[in-house]
């Protein structure tokens, strides 16, 4: 996304021929956005000619951000899902004040503490959700958290029903049409936002290398794919991002590729990263430590044939985890950029330069974290379908819960399984 | 003429609900046969008769379909979903003017195929295991369900984006959250309604029948007493109706289950039988539907007379279902009739001759399908057996013995398994 900023400048030709822009928002500017840019900052600069003074801005920001990324990695996953919460929770206000500049509705009655009331709910649905799995001990000691779990669910639709029904109450006859807007706004940008930034702790939970190298990848492959297309860029990749180039695009795959091998490659030595994140009921606080499993040992893999005339080795030791490191690095670079589009496609419709100016240069945090939007739940459905099963400990309390009856049916068939498939041979009747 | 375009919609957007055009509405579908029938009698009469024909054709509907059993019912559902879903969308479409855009029409029906493929397969691979375990196939499109579903989800997702065309940004993007809003309602509710089907019929007749007893009773109330009108929303309701309307539809609901739970065939889940191939409907009913003796508070005691009285359990959830069908029910009725002034539409659609589209019939239903499905999960039954041991056999080998040895040692302490002889 480092292009986007430059392009909507050179476009200001395109984007006013598409409609007046006058005419969308009565008169009155698009958004404005005022600099943000720190004193201490325009005074270093304040020699240099104004599109290096960019150039310098952003880059300062860019290592601030990436150092600031490595802090809370070392801090811990605690740390981490906070942070998560804060960014989800920034972007939500974001997209909903786009909501209500474009729609002149900052006034309408009660609807920011509708839509504040709203993100709370699903926050406190999916969150509940993730407390009651990962933290179940603690959860069952302590007898109110014990009831809010038992009940979780029933809770969490009272309160969304609750904000509904007061949502319904608060139907004003002049503006039915503007309220029922910002209703769907809300929706959507819950979808959006909360559920991904859910998927993210989970993935997270799995073990802190399932959340870095993702997020990972993807920056990378924005910065990658710039490079390339500065120095090597010829070839017009889409009309709505017109100075995305098919040279950046396949060059910065396969250098994304070769980062995320690399990266997992160092990252796999580690338990900290590789170990999922438990809560320990002793000591009453996260503990990452654990046997590593298969995928983050080293392994002996035979080279093929092609690459062993290239490479003149014949096999190669590698951990599992970097063969799925290639699949994910993949889907960053292919898929993640539709994100960015769809994110570009979304500021030209309302025409807005960025989403907000938090980050000076970067624009907003939703500028930052478009491209990570379908990663999430791209790793999510990875996991759940290819790494892990299900729980076994798991499993046997929800069995533990059963009735006798199917209790006995399900032993049953599982024994019948067990048989069929001879491992019950060497196993002696207690 | 583009440009024209876009600046409208801007337009559209900001001026107050009064300028807005009225969408003009949709053609009259009343049958030949009632019109010749009916010509004769004056305006009103002749709408009032339509209606009430149409009730009893519904009502009659209802009932050979729940004649027909489960999967009949689970085939009704879902053509309801897609066709509330194609009256919403087609609103949007004449409120947008958006009938031309590239490629929507084909993008909004394949991501209601994808959304509900993604739920279908889960409520199959979950009630149908042991008929899915047979075939090899579905095995492989069960095992990577998420990601098969994902996968498809995304190529809409690029789909759209590269359907993105110039002077269309803003109303390309409007329908894409359109269609994802009515999914979100439409879709995850008929989805609901089946797994509460699956409970039980009696979870999904006692339910949509309390909607449809508090409409009609509140509408009578509403006729014969009606006085301070309840919201400005719809000014046609008033206290006397929502109020009368809850107690007929508390009654309704506790005599109605009375007569529903004596019947296996409404009671009992259905499951698919391996030996004969079928779907069957047996089962031995559960506590909830065996009477059971209640000693009366004294209070009601000394009003009714009796000291103890034998009722179903079930008659008690009743209460809870028909209280939320009377008391929160009618919000989701309020909430489309909001929607429909919003928009300038006097119907959803005109698919039913007097009383409008599928969505009005079902409005009120939205919130009853969600609650039910929570209230069951809540404080009825606990996980599901038989997605228990679809994950049990997905374990590996090793996991599998020690979780059957956990087991094993777990129902012998409790004496439910028996210690059987070697040999």
């Amino acid at each position: 996304n480092l292009q986007e900023s430059e392009s909507e400048n050179k476009l200001d030709g395109e984007t006013a021929s598409d409609s007046e822009s006058k005419s969308e928002f009565g008169g009155s500017a698009p958004v404005p956005t005022s600099d943000d840019t720190p004193e201490v900052l325009n005074r270093a600069l304040s020699n240099l000619s104004s599109r290096w003074k960019n150039w310098w801005v952003r880059g300062i920001l860019t290592l601030a951000m990436i150092t600031f990324f490595f802090i809370i990695i070392y801090l811990g996953p605690m740390v981490l899902m906070t942070i998560v919460m804060c960014v989800q929770i920034k972007c939500f206000h974001e997209i909903i004040t786009i909501g209500y500049n474009v729609y002149h509705s900052y006034d309408l009655p009660w609807f920011r503490t509708l839509s504040w009331y709203f993100l709370l709910c699903v926050n406190y649905f999916f969150y509940g959700e993730t407390v009651t799995d990962y933290f179940f001990t603690l959860v069952q000691r302590e007898e109110p958290l014990r009831i809010l779990s038992k009940y979780h669910r029933f809770i969490s639709f009272a309160l969304y029903l609750t904000g509904f029904c007061m949502f319904v109450l608060s139907l004003v006859k002049k503006h039915y049409r503007l309220q029922f807007y910002m209703f769907g706004w809300t929706h959507v940008t819950l979808l959006i936002v909360v559920t991904q930034s859910h998927l993210i702790i989970h993935n997270l939970f799995e073990g802190m290398i399932w959340f870095i190298v993702p997020i990972s990848c993807v920056i990378c492959n924005d910065i990658m794919a710039y490079m390339f297309g500065f120095f090597f860029g010829r070839t017009p990749l889409i009309k709505l991002s017109p100075k995305k180039t098919w040279e950046g695009f396949i060059g910065g795959f396969f250098a994304t590729v070769l980062f995320g091998l690399l990266l997992s490659y160092v990252m796999s030595g580690y338990r900290c990263f590789t170990c999922p994140v438990e809560f320990n009921n002793d000591t009453n606080s996260f503990t990452v430590d654990c046997e590593p499993s298969e995928l983050f040992q080293l392994q002996e893999y035979n080279i093929p044939l092609v690459l062993q005339s290239v490479v003149g080795w014949k096999t190669v030791r590698m951990y599992p985890f970097q063969i799925h490191s290639i699949a994910l690095s993949t889907f960053a670079s292919l898929i993640g950029p539709f994100g960015g589009f769809f994110a570009s496609g979304f500021k030209r419709a309302f025409k807005i330069k960025d989403f907000a100016n938090t980050i000076p240069g970067h624009g907003g945090i939703m500028d930052r974290f478009d491209c990570q939007y379908l990663m999430a739940t791209f790793v999510n459905v990875y996991i759940a379908s290819f790494i892990r099963g299900p729980n076994p400990s798991k499993l046997i309390q929800q069995f533990l819960t059963l009735r006798p009856d199917q209790q006995l049916h399900i032993f049953n068939t599982l024994k019948a399984h067990l048989a069929d498939k001879g491992l019950l041979a060497g196993l002696e009747d207690a | 003429q583009e440009v024209y375009l876009e600046e409208r919609l801007g337009e559209l957007d900001l001026r107050s609900d009064s300028d807005v055009p009225y969408v003009p509405p949709p053609t009259d579908s009343t049958p030949e046969i009632l019109k010749r029938a009916l010509s004769g009698l004056s305006a009103r009469w002749k709408n009032w008769w339509i209606r009430g024909i149409l009730t009893l054709a519904m009502i009659s509907g209802f009932f050979l379909i729940i004649y027909l059993g489960s999967f009949m019912l689970m085939l009704l559902v879902l053509s309801i979903q897609v066709k509330c879903y194609h009256e919403i969308i087609t609103i949007g479409y004449r409120v947008y003017h958006s009938y031309d855009l590239p490629w929507f029409r084909s993008l909004s029906w394949y991501f209601l195929l994808c959304v509900n493929y993604f739920f279908y397969g889960e409520t199959v691979a979950d009630y149908f295991a042991t008929f899915v375990q047979r075939r090899e196939q579905l095995q492989f499109l069960i095992r990577y369900h998420r990601f098969i579903s994902f996968a498809l989800y995304l190529i809409g997702f690029c789909m759209f984006v590269l359907s993105l065309v110039k002077k269309h940004y803003r109303l390309q993007f409007y329908m894409f959250a359109w269609t994802h809003v009515t999914l979100l309602i439409t879709v995850t509710q008929s989805h609901l309604v089946i797994q509460n089907l699956f409970e039980g019929m009696i979870w999904f007749l006692v339910p949509i029948s309390s909607v449809i007893c508090n409409d009609i009773t509140a509408y009578i109330f509403g006729f014969f007493f009606g006085r301070t009108p309840l919201i400005k929303l719809s000014p046609k309701k008033t206290w006397e109706g929502f109020i009368g309307g809850f107690f007929s539809t508390v009654v309704f609901g506790f005599i109605f289950s009375y007569f529903l739970a004596q019947h296996q065939y409404f009671v009992c889940p259905e499951e698919y039988n391996s030996e004969t191939n079928r779907f069957v409907t047996e089962c031995e009913p559960s506590e909830l539907f065996q009477m059971k003796k209640y000693s009366l508070p004294p209070l009601l005691q000394a009003v009714l007379g009796w000291e103890a009285v034998n009722m179903y359990p079930f008659q008690m959830h009743s209460i809870a279902l028909s209280t939320f069908a009377s008391l929160i029910g009618p919000f989701g009725g309020f909430f489309a009739s909001g929607f429909k002034r919003a928009f300038k539409i006097k119907d959803f659609a005109d698919t039913i001759p007097g009383h409008g589209g599928i969505m009005d019939r079902f409005d009120c239903q939205y919130l009853m399908a969600t609650f039910v499905h929570v209230y069951i999960t809540s404080f009825i039954r606990g996980p599901n057996p038989s997605k228990l041991l679809k994950q049990l056999l997905v374990l590996q080998p090793e996991q599998q013995l020690n979780v059957y040895r956990t087991l094993k040692s777990h129902l012998l302490e409790k004496g439910i398994l028996r210690p059987s002889l070697r040999g």
